[in-house]
C-alpha cells in the first residue's frame, strides 16, 4: 500500500494530506488513529484521538446535544458538552434531532462529539467532501478557529486544494500505488488560515504533484469588478 | 368507500332477492349486536378472545425479543439457532393444531399457544433483520468511542433496529388474531370464533357477521394502537411517513 516513510507531525500543527482519490489517504488517517493495524511500521501518537468522519454519523435517536454527550465518560467530559456545542456554533440548535439538521449542522456536531475527550490528535477524514460549496468555506473558518481555540494538532486528508493551503501548515502530497509521499509543501506562515490569493506558485506545485492535468494558473496583476444584480 | 359498501350491502339484502340464510341485512345485525350487548354474551365472548390474543402476543413479543436479540447479536447463537427457527417457521400454521390439540388438549393453552406460534416469527424475523441491518458506520464510531459489547448492543444496536422491530409486532398482532380465528373455530365454548361457529351451525347469518364485525373492529383497533405506539417510539426516523 505504502511505501516507506517516515512523518512526523508537531504539536499544534495542521497537516494536509491531498491526493487522489484511492491513493490511500484515509487509510493512512485510520491506521493514525489505530483504527486499523498496519503491517509494518508502527505509529506512535497521542493517548486521545478524535475522529471525525465524511458522513457525520450522529446518531438519528438522539438530540445534538446527546450526540455530543455520547463521547463523553463521567461527570468531567459531560460538563464540557455544552462548551463544545458553543464552541461548533450549534447553540440554538442543541435540541434538534439529525433528521432536522443541515449536512454543516451535523457535520459540526460530529466536529463537537470528537473534541469532548479533550483529544491531543484531531484526525479529520475529508469532513466537508459531502457538503455544498459555500457550506465548506463556512465550516473550513469554524474549523480554523476551533484548531486555534483548542490549540489542536490536527490531520485533515482532503481532496481540495484550496482548503488544504486555507487550514494547513504543511502539506503532503500522496501518489501512486504504492502510495509514496510526492511532495511536502510548507504553507507560508502569512498565508495559513487565511484566503490568500498570493499562493499560485504554492498551487501550481500542488497542481503539478497531483498530476492534474490543468494549465498553471497565470499570475497577473488584473483586477475584477464585481457587477451587482439589483 | 366504506359508505358504498354499506350501501351496497343494505341495497343487495333489501331488494337484491337475497336470503336471509345467505346474508343478513345490516338492520338484523344491528339487531343481534344489540341482543348480543344486552344479554351479556357480547362481553363474555369479545373479553374471553382479547384475552387469549393479549396473553399468546405477549408471550409471543418476550421470546422474539429475547431469541432474537441474542441470535441478532451473537454469531454463535445464531449459527445454532436461526436455522432451526427458520425450519419451523417453514411450517403451515394450521398444521400446528393437530400436534397442539394432541399435545395439550382443546384448552385455552393450546389456544394460546397458537396464537403464540403465529405471533411470534413476524417478531423475530423482523427484528433479526433490524439488527443485522445496522448502519456498520454508527457501531464503528461507538467502538471507537470504546463502547463494547452490551453497552453497544443497549446504546446502539437496540434503538437503530428498534423500527423493524415494532413493524414485526404489528404484523405479529394481525397474526395473532388470525389465529385466534383458527383457533376458536376448531372448539371453543366462548369467543368470537365460537360465535362464528355457532351461527354457522343455526343458520344465523346475522350472528356470523355480527362475529365478523367484531373481529374486524378489533384488529382495527388493536392496528390503530400499535401504530400510535410506533409513532411516539418512532420520532426520529427520516421516511416517507414521518
Amino acid at each position: 500500500m505504502f511505501e516507506e516513510f517516515s512523518l512526523v507531525v508537531a504539536p499544534g500543527e495542521t497537516l494536509a494530506i491531498l491526493g487522489p482519490s484511492g491513493c490511500g489517504k484515509s487509510t493512512l488517517l485510520r491506521a493514525i488513529g489505530r483504527l486499523i493495524i498496519p503491517q509494518s511500521g508502527g505509529v506512535e501518537t497521542s493517548s486521545e484521538i478524535g475522529i471525525v468522519f465524511q458522513e457525520p454519523r450522529l446518531l438519528p435517536w438522539l438530540s445534538v446535544e446527546k450526540n455530543v454527550a455520547f463521547a463523553a465518560r463521567g461527570e468531567v467530559e459531560r460538563a464540557r458538552v455544552k462548551d463544545a456545542i458553543d464552541l461548533v456554533g450549534l447553540t440554538h440548535a442543541a435540541h434538534l434531532l439529525p433528521k432536522a439538521l443541515s449536512g454543516g449542522m451535523a457535520q459540526r456536531t460530529s466536529l463537537a462529539r470528537s473534541l469532548i475527550r479533550s483529544p491531543q490528535l484531531l484526525l479529520l477524514d475529508e469532513p466537508l467532501s459531502a457538503l455544498d460549496a459555500l457550506t465548506r468555506l463556512d465550516l473550513q473558518v469554524a474549523i480554523a478557529r476551533i484548531i486555534r481555540e483548542t490549540a489542536s494538532t490536527a490531520i485533515l486528508v482532503t481532496h481540495d486544494i484550496d482548503e488544504a493551503l486555507f487550514l494547513a501548515d504543511r502539506i503532503i502530497v500522496l501518489e501512486g500505488a504504492p502510495a509514496s509521499v510526492a511532495t511536502i509543501l510548507e504553507v507560508p506562515p502569512a498565508a495559513r488560515r487565511v484566503r490568500s490569493a498570493d499562493l499560485t506558485p504554492e498551487r501550481n506545485a500542488l497542481y503539478a504533484a497531483l498530476g492534474v492535468d490543468t494549465p498553471p494558473i497565470a499570475s497577473d496583476n488584473r483586477t475584477t469588478r464585481l457587477f451587482r444584480i439589483r | 368507500m366504506p359508505l358504498l359498501l354499506l350501501a351496497a350491502w343494505w341495497y343487495a339484502t333489501a331488494f337484491g332477492g337475497i336470503k336471509v340464510y345467505q346474508l343478513a341485512s345490516p338492520a338484523e345485525v344491528l339487531r343481534e349486536l344489540g341482543s348480543l350487548a344486552t344479554s351479556g354474551e357480547l362481553w363474555k365472548n369479545l373479553v374471553a378472545s382479547i384475552v387469549r390474543v393479549a396473553f399468546g402476543f405477549a408471550i409471543a413479543l418476550v421470546l422474539a425479543v429475547g431469541i432474537g436479540t441474542s441470535v441478532g447479536l451473537s454469531p454463535p447463537i445464531e449459527r445454532i439457532v436461526d436455522p432451526t427457527l427458520q425450519a419451523l417457521r417453514a411450517i403451515p400454521s394450521l398444521a400446528w393444531v393437530p400436534l397442539l390439540l394432541l399435545w395439550l388438549g382443546i384448552g385455552e393453552t393450546a389456544k394460546i399457544v397458537l396464537i403464540a406460534i403465529g405471533a411470534f416469527f413476524p417478531i423475530y424475523v423482523n427484528l433479526v433483520a433490524g439488527i443485522r441491518g445496522v448502519d456498520r458506520k454508527l457501531v464503528e464510531v461507538a467502538e471507537i468511542f470504546g463502547i463494547r459489547g452490551f453497552a453497544l448492543a443497549r446504546r446502539v444496536v437496540i434503538p437503530a433496529a428498534l423500527p423493524s422491530l415494532l413493524v414485526g409486532a404489528r404484523i405479529g398482532l394481525t397474526q395473532a388474531w388470525l389465529f385466534l380465528v383458527a383457533a376458536e373455530l376448531l372448539g371453543a365454548s366462548r369467543g368470537l370464533g365460537f360465535l362464528l361457529t355457532e351461527g354457522q351451525q343455526i343458520s344465523r347469518t346475522d350472528e356470523i357477521l355480527t362475529a365478523i364485525l367484531l373481529l374486524a373492529i378489533c384488529g382495527k383497533v388493536s392496528e390503530s394502537a400499535m401504530r400510535g405506539i410506533e409513532r411516539r417510539m418512532l420520532y426520529w426516523t427520516d421516511g416517507m411517513s414521518s
